[in-house]
């Protein structure tokens, strides 16, 4: 074997088990997914195969589907908002400390060692009738009865926050580093004030981390069926919440397998655009 | 006028003195370079007269008017990093416009001016490119651009050309010369290259830990180092513990062991008062290696031996022993150089020997 046939045989070789993983877990059960949504389930509570339209005409054309849709995007989209504007200077502190970057960093990712089911159901002990703000707020006198401060959409979008803010300061925090740190100085001898420069230099310059932080918090919070399940009420539910209840509850595979098309189809449309503008290498930079 | 004038600058970080107690003037329209290893205070310094660093005590004035409290976006001085820190999302011309668009420059003049910086660097129609598609020497006329066209009143180089390759190196350090003398502005140069501070300086501090060891013309500061370090940061040097026989007229005596008595003159001993320790240096290449044979008239000559030899082409540097002395030579040559092993003469005139008392170090 010459060594270029090698050379070029060795990338394959060093992916295949990750491509095989890939293959096996994520494309060939999708594909089982897209087959699915085809199907039709009948009122004996079979499966029956085939290609039928149905699912997909009534995912497509019923508005509680897309009223629902047009809900979870937003819930997502405020959350990303509250994320970018808490994040970012998060990011910016931590980018510029000497020294202690690292206890920082490490104090970011600790959230994660405690499950996200935890973590939003923390809120509970906090928020609730019976919960810490509500007994500081009556001992305090300020309120004589318990408030009901859960199970709202506000209380959904906290939940997310909560869990997708390191996401997007780990993102920015990225960026930021990458930016010579002589530039802002540069800009200030030029005549900029601090604030100048900083619009000016350092925040065009991170707005790839900020969008890359961005698209995952959005992706992230409009995916997710656990917070609304834990923190919102009944009319809070979002987009993947309608596949869980097709899938589970109603054993309705063939309906539940369009929803879930439909959303990734959605998502996908976003990473794709965001893709086109920026680029993926900015997002892989934030993950590593 | 003095330009810059700092007064008992000191600057800490923490426990540790970055700079003590430094005094200094630079004149108006003058080139002056702080010469000194990394960690001697030379950045430091001039962080502080930009307005980055805030000196712990002293004080510094530009143009006769006290700064220290004047934040640094308006102290309207020119700056040139080492690794030129131009904004990589604007184009040459956007970056070169930066300071005028803070100054109250009409636009309609904008663009004139920097075209204007731009020709001076030679990097004219360059103005639409993105710094990433310019070389790095390229990149450095365009820093050197944006801090000369807002006419500052001081140009402050953080070693500008430290992040280019040889070659350019050269060209840049003649062309930026040029440019300082062209437009005239009072600039402060740090660098760790002594080279460049003798090709490009009207004086040269020689900073070592934080403290001034020298402050002259390149040619005082070459010829008599004030101190050992000195000696040994420009250039080879030679330096030898000797004693001094006092001092007699206008020379100064020395003697020191395999060496015949040396008579140097008083101007360059002018540290040594009377009798006592000393040093002798002699500068690498004052040194003359012949063959054994008689020398000319007034030189000293003391026999030695070829150790080693580096051939560098044009010269050779050759590594001596003389009874207990190591010494260096760096000669001119022609064709081939002396081989190792051989038994030489080395040849040195009075004028080119200097003696420096021992160091004393608070």
């Amino acid at each position: 074997m010459t060594i270029e046939s090698r050379e070029r045989r060795q990338p394959w070789i060093l992916l295949s088990p990750a491509l095989t993983a890939v293959t096996l877990l994520l494309i060939v059960p999708l594909l089982f997914i897209v087959v699915y949504s085809f199907w039709l389930r009948s009122a004996a509570g079979a499966d029956t195969p085939g290609f039928h339209l149905d699912n997909w005409q009534n995912v497509l054309t019923d508005r509680f589907y897309r009223d629902i849709l047009l809900n979870t995007l937003k819930i997502a989209g405020i959350t990303t908002v509250f994320c970018a504007l808490l994040g970012y200077p998060a990011a910016y502190f931590i980018a510029r400390s000497r020294g202690n970057k690292l206890i920082l960093l490490v104090l970011l990712m600790l959230p994660f060692w405690i499950s996200y089911i935890i973590r939003t159901m923390s809120w509970i002990n906090i928020l609730g009738i019976s919960g810490a703000l509500n007994s500081a707020l009556l001992a305090l006198g300020i309120i004589s009865e318990p408030v009901q401060m859960l199970y709202n959409e506000a209380t959904v979008i906290l939940g997310l926050v909560h869990f997708l803010l390191p996401f997007m300061v780990l993102n920015v925090y990225v960026s930021l580093e990458g930016i010579d740190i002589n530039l802002e100085d540069a800009a200030n001898s030029l005549g900029a004030t601090r604030w100048q420069s900083f619009l000016q230099v350092t925040l065009p310059l991170s707005l790839p981390g900020l969008a890359a932080g961005g698209l995952l918090c959005f992706v992230l919070g409009a995916g997710t069926y656990i917070t609304p399940v834990i923190l919102g009420g009944p009319r809070d539910a979002m987009f993947a919440n309608l596949v869980f209840e097709a899938i589970i509850r109603q054993l309705n595979w063939p309906l539940g397998s369009a929803l879930s098309l439909a959303l990734l189809a959605v998502l996908g449309a976003l990473v794709l655009i965001y893709n086109r503008y920026l680029g993926m290498a900015q997002l892989a930079k934030g993950l590593g | 006028m003095s330009a810059v004038t700092l007064t008992d600058i000191v600057k800490r970080f923490g426990t540790f003195t970055a700079v003590h107690r430094m005094s200094l003037e630079i004149p108006q329209g003058s080139f002056v370079t702080l010469l000194g290893p990394s960690g001697c205070g030379k950045t430091t310094t001039l962080r502080m007269i930009a307005g980055l660093l805030d000196p712990t005590e002293g004080d510094i004035s530009i143009g006769g008017r006290r700064v220290n409290d004047l934040p640094i976006h308006r102290r309207n001085l020119g700056l040139v990093f080492q690794n030129y820190a131009l904004f990589p999302h604007k184009t040459v011309a956007d970056n070169v416009a930066f300071g005028l668009r803070y100054r109250d420059v009409p636009k309609s003049e904008i663009e004139g001016r920097v075209a204007k910086a731009l020709e001076l660097v030679q990097l004219p129609n360059l103005g639409a490119r993105y710094p990433k598609e310019l070389s790095g020497g390229q990149q450095q006329r365009v820093a050197l651009a944006r801090a000369i066209v807002i006419e500052p009143d001081v140009l402050l180089l953080d070693e500008p050309l430290s992040a280019l390759d040889a070659n350019l190196r050269e060209d840049m350090r003649v062309e930026l010369k040029n440019i300082q003398q062209r437009i005239g502005v009072t600039t402060v140069f740090v660098t760790h290259d002594q080279t460049e501070a003798l090709a490009m300086s009207d004086r040269i501090i020689v900073m070592s830990e934080g403290r001034v060891e020298q402050m002259g013309a390149p040619e005082e500061v070459y010829n008599t180092p004030a101190s050992e370090f000195v000696a040994n940061f420009l250039g080879a040097s030679n330096v030898l513990a000797a004693e001094s026989t006092g001092v007699n007229g206008d020379e100064v005596g020395l003697t020191l062991p395999d060496f015949p008595t040396l008579a140097i003159p008083r101007d360059r001993a002018p540290r040594i008062a009377g009798a006592g320790p000393a040093k002798l240096v002699i500068r690498a290449e004052k040194l003359q290696v012949r063959p054994p044979g008689p020398v000319s008239n007034g030189a000293y000559s003391i026999d030695a031996k070829v150790e080693a030899v580096d051939y560098q082409g044009q010269s050779a540097r050759y590594f001596l022993r003389a009874g207990q002395h190591q010494l260096q030579a760096i000669n001119m040559i022609d064709e081939r150089p002396l081989p190792a092993g051989a038994d030489v003469s080395v040849s040195f005139r009075a004028k080119d020997c200097a003696a420096l008392p021992p160091e004393t170090r608070e």
